[in-house]
């Protein structure tokens, strides 16, 4: 009986009509489409995009030179150079990120002690050439200044889990 | 002069009118037919499908056919030139020409001759030849894969149409198209043949190189199968090629299986020039369902592994096909049916 | 003359012209699958000429059979053979006195056996009979009814002829080789969930 059933089974093509029903039941559903340049997905708090240097309050930027970020990048993407400032503070000179190495692993933002480098909710900042994705600091610290709100939003929010 | 204006001149011109009725809106219902295509997948796929050029996206064909049209013809350096620009042309004029034999309603057909569905079936056994000579002059391995591919594909599936075919035959006693449509007068012959019209159905899907059947173009192992090497314009005429051959098949099906212009259960309300629009309205109602089915049958299955796709066709169809094709005119014979023997 | 006979007969001369010399160029392309497609158009001029009969069943089968199926493998063994055609014909001229010699022969056969061909005495007779009006019966139903009554021996014959042909390939060409796993295809789709997964509760430290 159970060959009888089998044999009736694949003879009515039982399969093929399961399948093509089921294709023609999801027809009919609502699309799960985000437009997306006109609509966008929800981003984590902890998404890790394009990268920002931040600053305190005052204007003060936060970096300290301590180089555990340039230790840490697995990619080798980040350089940094540092000397004493006027004031006697330890600053960095030079603090380029190449974006084209960067696998965006977060863990820059790990190490630094001062929360100065983190990865922001941006990712578009697509370019058309190489060099625009080869980030000094003066265009870090102004991602920073762009995204400031977002990125402490993002920062008080993750903050329990950390 | 006068006279051979009138006798000649005329017939010629009407004809002319006749072909680009025909043509013009095959064309154009070829671009849509893309454009339905992308939508019926989307929707199987809860995607939106082309939404951005025009309202709902409607433009999305002008647009892919301008792009093509705008692009540069590359012939490979490699290339057997003249075979080369032959094949899309063939395979192009080849989905048209068929056109000639489809009645669209009583009397309404170009050329009703005797032999419509021997040319109709002729037509489609040429189909390969445009495959086989894009494969070949294009002198690239994925090309010549395809094309052997399509050929063996295309050649096996035939067997097993014809004898579909003659089964319907049997049933009509005649081999004109627009009588075989009359014969269905009582009951369609997708009721009392529904196995045939299984086979059929499924033979045109691999006839056309449709999925589940498309390992002609099998994009993962063939790049594109036959056609890797065209661009542009000959690009396009094989796509087109492919959409007015769906289109074409599905009229086949339609006027084989389906009762062709004939409304359900004999609904007839109009007569007159209506009537016409209402007996066209159907085969044309019929046609787009048929297609449905190419794309929702793309929507759900898989590709077939090349080995399936012969055991399918030689050890399933062709010995079924002949079976009910034996019992189909036994049947007839026993019970006194068979046109021209009563 | 009649304007209608003109352009049958531009037709005829259109057909026929290109059949001969698309048969000439199967001869004269240097390309072999040059050669097969201009032998394609030679039946296609032919089944041309066959519509201008009135034959169109026979044309439509020309079509079909010819150039669908038998050119089409043609095709597909002449594009797989990987010869150097030129080096092959490189020789040919020296083959040239046998070659017309065997042509002459041919020719000489030919000739005699026209010479000698002598009309049956009820000719006309046998030749009208079987033909019904071609105004009444079109020319499918005409060839059938011929084809099924009178010559149904030899039309089985040669069906039989086909067939002994179609097993004599088949005899020659597979061979049953040792260890090939082949699938099978039934027996995969009438596993059954029960006979090939068992789902058992493992106890911890007991084992299975």
């Amino acid at each position: 009986m159970a060959t009888m059933d089998r044999n009736a089974y694949s003879l009515l093509l039982a399969e093929i009509t399961s399948g093509l029903w089921l294709t023609l039941k999801y027809m009919f559903k609502q699309p799960v489409t985000v437009n997306y340049p006109y609509e966008k997905g929800p981003l984590s708090p902890r998404f890790r995009g394009e990268h920002a240097l931040r600053r305190y309050a005052n204007g003060e930027e936060r970096c300290i030179a301590c180089k555990l970020c340039e230790a840490v990048c697995p990619a080798l993407a980040i350089t940094i150079e540092a000397e004493p400032r006027d004031d006697g503070s330890r600053r960095t000179t030079r603090y380029d990120i190449d974006m084209t190495k960067c696998i965006y692993c977060g863990f820059c933002q790990e190490a630094c002690p001062v929360d100065a480098i983190v990865e922001g909710p941006n990712f578009e900042f697509a370019a058309e050439t190489r060099e625009e994705l080869f980030y000094n600091k003066e265009k870090l610290l102004s991602n920073g200044d762009r995204w400031e709100a977002e990125i402490a939003n993002n920062i008080a929010l993750d903050a329990p889990y950390r | 002069m006068a006279d051979f204006l009138r006798n000649f001149g005329l017939p010629t011109v009407i004809l002319v009118a006749e072909i680009l009725a025909i043509i013009v809106p095959l064309l154009l219902a070829v671009a849509y037919l893309t454009f339905a295509e992308r939508k019926v997948l989307a929707a199987a796929q809860l995607r939106k499908g082309p939404n951005v050029v025009g309202p709902f996206g409607l433009f999305q064909p002008l647009a892919d056919g301008l792009k093509l049209l705008m692009k540069e013809t590359v012939i490979p350096t490699g290339a057997n030139r003249g075979v080369f620009i032959a094949a899309p042309i063939l395979t192009f004029v080849l989905s048209l020409i068929a056109w000639a034999v489809i009645p669209f309603d009583d009397g309404m057909v170009i050329a009703n001759i005797n032999v419509g569905i021997l040319y109709l079936f002729a037509i489609s056994s040429l189909g390969v030849y445009g495959i086989i000579m894009a494969g070949w002059s294009s002198n690239s391995k994925y090309a010549f894969l395809g094309a052997l591919r399509a050929a063996a594909q295309m050649v096996s599936y035939e067997v097993s149409m014809g004898f579909v075919m003659v089964s319907v035959l049997l049933c009509v006693g005649s081999l004109n198209l627009s009588a075989i449509v009359e014969a269905q007068r009582t009951v369609w012959f997708a009721l009392p043949l529904l196995p045939m019209f299984i086979v059929f159905f499924i033979s045109t899907l691999a006839e056309t190189n449709r999925s589940p059947f498309d390992l002609v173009e099998g994009e993962s192992e063939l790049v594109a199968g036959f056609f890797v090497e065209y661009s542009s314009m000959t690009f396009a005429l094989f796509y087109l090629g492919e959409y007015a051959n769906m289109i074409l098949m599905s009229a086949m099906t339609t006027v084989l299986f389906l009762g062709g212009w004939l409304a359900p259960f004999g609904w007839m309300p109009f007569t007159g020039a209506l009537g016409h629009v209402w007996s066209m309205f159907w085969f044309f109602a019929k046609i787009a369902f048929v297609l449905f089915c190419f794309l929702w049958v793309r929507a759900t299955m898989p590709r077939f592994r090349y080995d399936q796709l012969m055991r399918l066709g030689w050890k399933v169809f062709l010995p079924l096909s002949l079976f009910w094709l034996v019992a189909t005119a036994g049947f007839l014979v026993t019970f006194g049916l068979l046109p021209g023997q009563g | 003359m009649d304007v209608g006979t003109v352009i049958h007969a531009i037709c005829f001369y259109a057909f026929a012209g290109v059949a001969v010399a698309s048969g000439v160029m199967v001869i004269a392309a240097r390309n072999p699958v040059h050669s097969v497609l201009f032998l394609i158009l030679a039946f296609f001029n032919a089944a041309g000429l066959f519509v201008l009969l009135g034959a169109e069943f026979l044309a439509m089968i020309l079509v079909i059979v010819y150039v669908g199926a038998v050119a089409v493998l043609f095709l597909f063994v002449v594009m797989m053979l990987d010869i150097n055609f030129t080096a092959l014909r490189q020789g040919a001229l020296q083959y040239l006195p046998i070659g017309a010699l065997i042509g002459l022969i041919l020719l000489v056969e030919l000739v005699l056996v026209f010479g000698a061909w002598t009309m049956a005495p009820d000719f006309a007779a046998s030749a009208v009979a079987p033909t019904p009006p071609i105004a009444q019966v079109t020319n499918t139903a005409a060839l059938g009814a011929l084809l099924y009554t009178r010559y149904i021996y030899a039309f089985q014959v040669s069906g039989l002829i086909l067939l002994v042909a179609m097993i004599g390939a088949i005899v020659l060409t597979l061979r049953g080789r040792e260890g090939v796993r082949r699938q099978k295809i039934s027996t995969q789709v009438s596993r059954a969930r029960a006979d090939a997964v068992e789902v058992v509760k493992v106890r911890p430290r007991q084992g299975v």
